[in-house]
């Protein structure tokens, strides 16, 4: 290589052929170990878990993932009641999550007086240094006790007599249950996907925003026809970081989500998710049947994940393709 | 400070050393018991200078640890059959008992003023009764003004020993339970929601009105909160105190069990609380090495003879003295290292 010779040279270092070739390919196999590890550590890891939960495979093949039983007393074990809550907890979270970390990032990137903006965004961080056990406990004493006093009940005089609507508020307002649960985990996700929100939108260069405001655009239609659309493949993989981390997360959630292998239509309603049920079961199954089971908890989780950032993925691409670059 | 570094890595590393130098036994198991057996840890090292280092990784752990022979001992809240104990080639003995107590959040009801027999409670935790004021808890609880609220069940969400020593009396008393449900320490709930350890049922009972719930006595009372009164199996009326699951312990029929296998719940007796549970110590039988086996069993004797204070003021309950003395004659029979038993004493 040209570089590493005429860079010793310039420096004045001996200059020895082989001394340099072999470094040379030291640092080669190093970085190619190093990136080898994580596909193999993934392969590793979806193989020890496809193993470890072999004897739940053979008894309840497919059915697994449909059946909402889970019974340790009698050895009947289904994942269904877990992907649901797994999959509505996230989805509440990204619902409130995204919406609000696009305003707090064009808040931080056009509105505000770097005086503001600073401090302001060195608390969002912070929120992301704050231990998820935290979270969990302050969901439990601080939030769950003000939605059972002030918010559920509001919630229900509001919806209660609105047919269809009336179904997600129904039971009673205990404070613990899939609303919490999805508050907590937008919580959790807000710092991760503002932060990257606001790093695309600052990367809109500033001559297109010039050019619409020249036009007699607003800063409002600037941000939706120009910031947008410019960082659409950020602002959507700051989406997909934000939906990884809220389906892991395990110690918040457990704290306030009830922890019963149900599906309810309410959202008032307890329910589990993948993680909280292997943080809860895990350490008490002695049963080998039941230890299987929840391992193969954790391989649907794996591959769930795997999917979402694969759909991801393709999602991305194609958009690349249509809008032809951008972000 | 960074001159200090160098002083304070020796010193660790003495530390260390000094440690490694003593005599440790290694245990694994029970959360239920663990606070008693790391305050006999404590005052048996600074006695003795022999360290325990016990890891209360749950009961369901502890029996796979020590079959794995990983630890010196297991500690199991649930008692291992005989058959399973000899398969494993093991032994056990009960080490300190315990009580569970249901708690309730009901506003206007005071601590042991609401009254339940055990049919009702095993109605209320089956979902089919789901109101403070139904007729069947009325009718045991005359005077008593219950509010229309609905009944929230909070149960264990992390599989424990203690769910295993609520649902066994719960399987013991109903039919109805013992068909729907069954005994374990993680089971399907008919109703309710789930609070992970000890502390997540005792928050949400706290947090929710018109909860009801079950916890260890020790949570119960350090959290204040209000239990209730249950009718054992003689018929009376009885509250949860040291003395009542002393009244329980009194009399289990030890000498009859085998393998100590006997479970306290539903015990006879005018006084006896009905859900109380012992912890059980698992060892091997065949013994590797004769002297760690002998430094295991000197410390549950020790604990045994010097223990009685701490466990009681941590509100567990000891084990009676003529319990101690079949556990010694097992020790004698049965623990062996070589061909030759391990106690001798």
């Amino acid at each position: 290589m040209p570089f590493g010779r005429s860079k010793r040279a310039s420096m004045g270092l001996p200059l020895s052929k082989t001394g340099v070739r072999r470094g040379d390919a030291l640092f080669h196999g190093a970085a190619v170990a190093a990136a080898a590890l994580v596909p193999v550590l993934m392969a590793g890891l979806f193989v020890e878990l496809a193993y470890g939960s072999r004897l739940s495979l053979e008894k309840f093949g497919f059915g697994f993932l449909v059946s909402a039983a889970w019974n340790p007393v009698t050895g009947n074990y289904g994942a269904a009641s877990s992907i649901y809550g797994s999959l509505v907890s996230t989805a509440m979270a990204l619902i409130i999550a995204i919406p609000l970390s696009l305003f707090i990032a064009l808040f931080l990137v056009e509105l505000a007086p770097p005086r503001l903006a600073r401090p302001v965004s060195g608390a969002i961080e912070l929120l992301a240094a704050i231990p998820s056990i935290i979270y969990g406990m302050w969901g439990l004493f601080v939030l769950a006790p003000f939605l059972a006093d002030h918010v559920e009940p509001a919630l229900q005089a509001a919806f209660g007599h609105i047919p269809v609507i009336r179904a997600l508020f129904a039971g009673p307002p205990m404070g613990i249950g899939m609303l919490p649960a999805g508050l907590i985990l937008a919580l959790m996700v807000l710092p991760f996907t503002t932060a990257l929100m606001r790093d695309v939108l600052q990367l809109v260069p500033p001559v297109l925003k010039e050019a619409a405001a020249g036009m007699g655009s607003t800063t409002w239609e600037v941000f939706r026809k120009v910031m947008i659309p410019y960082g659409r493949r950020g602002l959507i993989g700051a989406g997909f970081l934000g939906l990884s981390r809220a389906i892991g997360e395990t110690m918040a959630v457990t704290f306030v989500i009830g922890n019963s292998h149900s599906i309810s239509a309410s959202l008032l309603a307890s329910g589990n998710t993948i993680a909280s049920t292997l943080a809860n079961e895990f350490t008490e199954a002695s049963d080998p049947l039941y230890l299987s089971a929840l391992i193969e908890l954790g391989l649907v989780l794996l591959v769930m994940t795997f999917l979402f950032q694969v759909a991801g993925h393709l999602w991305l691409s194609r958009l690349g393709r249509k809008t032809g670059g951008g972000q | 400070m960074k001159k200090m570094m160098p002083f304070v890595i020796v010193a660790l590393v003495l530390a260390t050393t000094a440690w490694a130098g003593t005599t440790s036994i290694s245990g694994a198991g029970a959360t239920f018991p663990y606070p008693v057996y790391a305050t006999w840890a404590h005052a048996y090292a600074a006695q003795t200078g022999v360290q325990l280092n016990y890891q209360s990784i749950g009961s369901g752990g502890g029996i796979a640890q020590i079959k794995a022979g990983t630890v010196d001992f297991g500690a199991s809240d649930a008692p291992l059959t005989k058959d399973k104990l000899d398969a494993s080639g093991l032994v056990q003995w009960p080490q300190i008992m315990g009580g569970v107590v249901p708690v309730v959040n009901i506003p206007g009801i005071a601590a042991n003023q609401l009254r339940l027999t055990p049919t009702v409670l095993a109605r209320i935790f089956l979902g089919k009764v789901t109101r403070w004021n139904d007729p069947e808890i009325a009718a045991v609880n005359p005077g008593l003004k219950l509010p229309k609220r609905s009944i929230t069940v909070v149960h264990r969400a992390d599989g424990s020993g203690t769910t295993w020593i609520f649902t066994n009396y719960l399987d013991k008393v109903s039919p109805e339970w013992h068909h729907a449900v069954g005994t374990a320490k993680a089971v399907a709930w008919p109703a309710g929601i789930g609070g992970k350890g000890n502390e997540g049922v005792s928050a949400y009972v706290q947090r929710i009105r018109g909860a009801i719930g079950y916890v260890e006595f020790a949570y119960a009372l350090q959290n204040r909160m209000t239990t209730v009164q249950l009718q054992n199996r003689s018929g009376n009326w009885v509250t949860a105190t040291i003395g009542s699951f002393q009244a329980a312990a009194a009399n289990a029929d030890w000498a009859h069990a085998p393998g100590f296998y006997l479970v306290l719940t539903d015990q006879p007796g005018q006084k006896s609380w009905p859900i109380t549970g012992a912890s059980f110590i698992l060892v091997h039988t065949a013994q590797r090495d004769p002297a760690k086996a002998r430094a295991v069993l000197e410390f549950f004797n020790w604990a045994f003879a010097n223990g009685d204070a701490m466990a009681e003021k941590l509100d567990y309950v000891p084990i009676p003295d003529s319990v101690v003395r079949l556990i010694h004659q097992m020790w004698a029979q049965k623990i062996k290292a070589g061909g030759h038993a391990v106690w001798t004493k």
